[in-house]
């Protein structure tokens, strides 16, 4: 037990500083990085409390798929520029910070609202001290509720977010003029006889190649 | 005092999994070139020791005395990280590998997934390595090798959906012990396939080292590496080509058991069947290195998304309604 909780204590307090310095640091390439340590940290807390499922799924999806193309968006913009002019130029600082300061204390608040009215259902909390047993692994109970009970909730969720990926493609799309596209089919099925053409060259006269 | 033997028995046991692979990386450079030099009518690596065996130690040792340079506008504190993460998550992945029944470092539940999540986490050592470095090549380079390495994962992780659909457990040991019948390479065969080819792309080799293509980027995000930050870069990406041999001979060739289920065969320990089948699949990746010639990278890109993945995709419906259909589908 004792081990349990010095490696608890460790992963949060890792997960806590490395989300203040997410805010703070002054690179925002840095701040990518420490937002992946954060993902990693939180992902061994959900291994800890025996969500290993959840934890795997958090690191392939947020660290391995999604915090990559935060990297690739912060390091290709160079927003770190960006983000000296904002705070470094006396003009402009006063007009952000208030406004981020009013934000994050409305969700300060909600958070605080939410967490205060916070309730299980009695029967649900019933029903789950039921249906936790050692036996089966939390990957197979979250299979069985997930695709028998709550089946028609998750396929509307895949098509919500197969909907985004489609709208996001077409608002994105521009079909340009002129661009020279290449057709596989064709490379690959050249044959010589179309490609070359041997001719007999008379000295002084030369060839007349049409293009 | 008996969590301290618990700590000494556990990094004993680390160590014995450890040096093995890294001993096992230095002699896998060695075939490698052995192979390479081979299909190319050489001699390859012969000199040092017998057969030319220990060339890997010499030029390790090369590597240790070799001055470290860090360019001086490069951002020190990632640029050094790099390497280390880069072998350090090339080795973590080790701890799920069964080597036997019960001959494994952690039988987690969700080993396959452990050993996804750390490949996926790998592309990070790269990205880090070309962005720290401040240099164009190296940038361009890490930025090919990323997307690359994303999109083959999805197809990687579409295949082991299909190995999973027939096995029904997360667990690698489960995954082995429901080939005793039927290794999965003949029903799945296609995707055997391409695995091996995404595993091929995963792990930037060739025909797919565009990351690290000589004639284009130098040595892409390695570019301004030297000495024995260099090296690290180098076993790391050895002991991630071994991890995905060792995981194809898992998910498709019967991982520690022995190909006929007879008496001389079964008297062999399943670590030698496993090394054997880990070797195979590396003298294929070995052989392909030095027969196909480099892709172009539109190519490769089409090849990943628009070829392996919606044909993974289909595999997947297959196999699904074969086993409903005929009542084959695992359960508890």
């Amino acid at each position: 037990m004792v081990a349990h909780a010095i490696f608890f204590y460790v992963f949060s307090i890792i997960a806590v500083i490395s989300a203040i310095m997410v805010t703070v640091s002054k690179n925002t390439v840095h701040s990518v990085f420490f937002l992946i340590l954060d993902f990693i940290s939180i992902s061994c807390l959900f291994i800890m409390i025996g969500a290993e499922f959840l934890g795997m799924i958090m690191l392939i999806v947020y660290v391995g798929a999604v915090a990559v193309l935060f990297l690739f968006v912060v390091m290709m913009l160079n927003v770190a520029q960006q983000k000296n002019q904002w705070f470094n130029s006396e003009a402009t600082s006063s007009s952000h910070i208030p406004i981020g300061l009013i934000i994050s204390t409305i969700i300060f608040f909600e958070l605080i609202i939410v967490v205060g009215g916070w309730k299980y259902k009695p029967e649900l909390s019933d029903q789950n001290i039921n249906q936790i047993s050692n036996e089966i692994s939390n990957t197979h109970s979250l299979g069985q509720v997930l695709y028998t009970d709550y089946i028609h909730i998750f396929q509307i969720s895949g098509m919500i977010l197969l909907i985004a990926m489609i709208g996001a493609i077409v608002l994105t799309f521009r079909r340009r003029e002129g661009v020279k596209t290449q057709s596989y089919l064709k490379q690959i099925s050249r044959e010589r006889s179309e490609g070359i053409e041997v001719l007999e060259v008379q000295s002084n006269k030369g060839v007349k190649i049409d293009d | 005092m008996e969590y301290i033997n618990l700590v000494f028995e556990e990094v004993y046991k680390i160590l014995f999994l450890l040096v093995p692979v890294l001993v096992s990386v230095a002699m896998i450079v060695w075939l490698d070139r052995r192979v390479w030099a081979f299909v190319q009518k050489r001699q390859g690596p012969n000199v040092v020791g017998p057969f030319g065996l220990l060339q890997s130690l010499a030029d390790a040792l090369k590597y240790i005395f070799k001055e470290i340079i860090i360019p001086a506008s490069s951002n020190k504190i990632i640029f050094i990280l790099a390497p280390i993460i880069t072998m350090t998550l090339a080795l973590i992945a080790w701890a799920v590998i069964p080597f036997g029944e019960d001959q494994v470092l952690a039988n987690i539940n969700v080993g396959i997934l452990y050993i996804f999540a750390v490949s996926s986490l790998g592309v990070y050592g790269i990205i880090m390595g070309g962005w720290a470095s401040n240099s164009k090549y190296p940038f361009l380079g890490s930025i090919r090798s990323a997307a690359q390495m994303v999109s083959y994962e999805v197809s990687i992780g579409i295949i082991i959906i299909n190995v999973l659909l027939c096995v029904g457990s997360l667990n690698l040991s489960d995954i082995v012990l429901a080939q005793q019948k039927i290794w999965f390479i003949i029903p799945l065969f296609p995707m055997f396939i391409i695995f091996f080819i995404s595993a091929l792309a995963e792990t930037n080799r060739p025909p797919f080292d565009l990351p690290e293509a000589e004639a284009e980027l130098v040595a892409g995000y390695q570019t301004e590496y030297s000495g024995m930050m260099y090296a690290m870069f180098w076993l790391g990406e050895y002991a991630n080509i071994l991890l995905m041999c060792a995981l194809g001979s898992i998910l498709f060739l019967g991982g520690w058991l022995s190909p006929i289920d007879l008496y001389p065969f079964n008297l062999i320990p399943g670590a030698i069947w496993l090394i054997l089948k880990i070797l195979l699949l590396f003298i294929l990746f070995a052989l392909v290195k030095a027969v196909v010639p480099r892709y172009r990278y539109d190519q490769l890109m089409r090849l990943g998304w628009k070829i392996f993945l919606p044909f993974s995709l289909t595999y997947v419906v297959l196999t699904a309604s074969y086993l409903f259909y005929f009542n084959l589908l695992p359960t508890l």
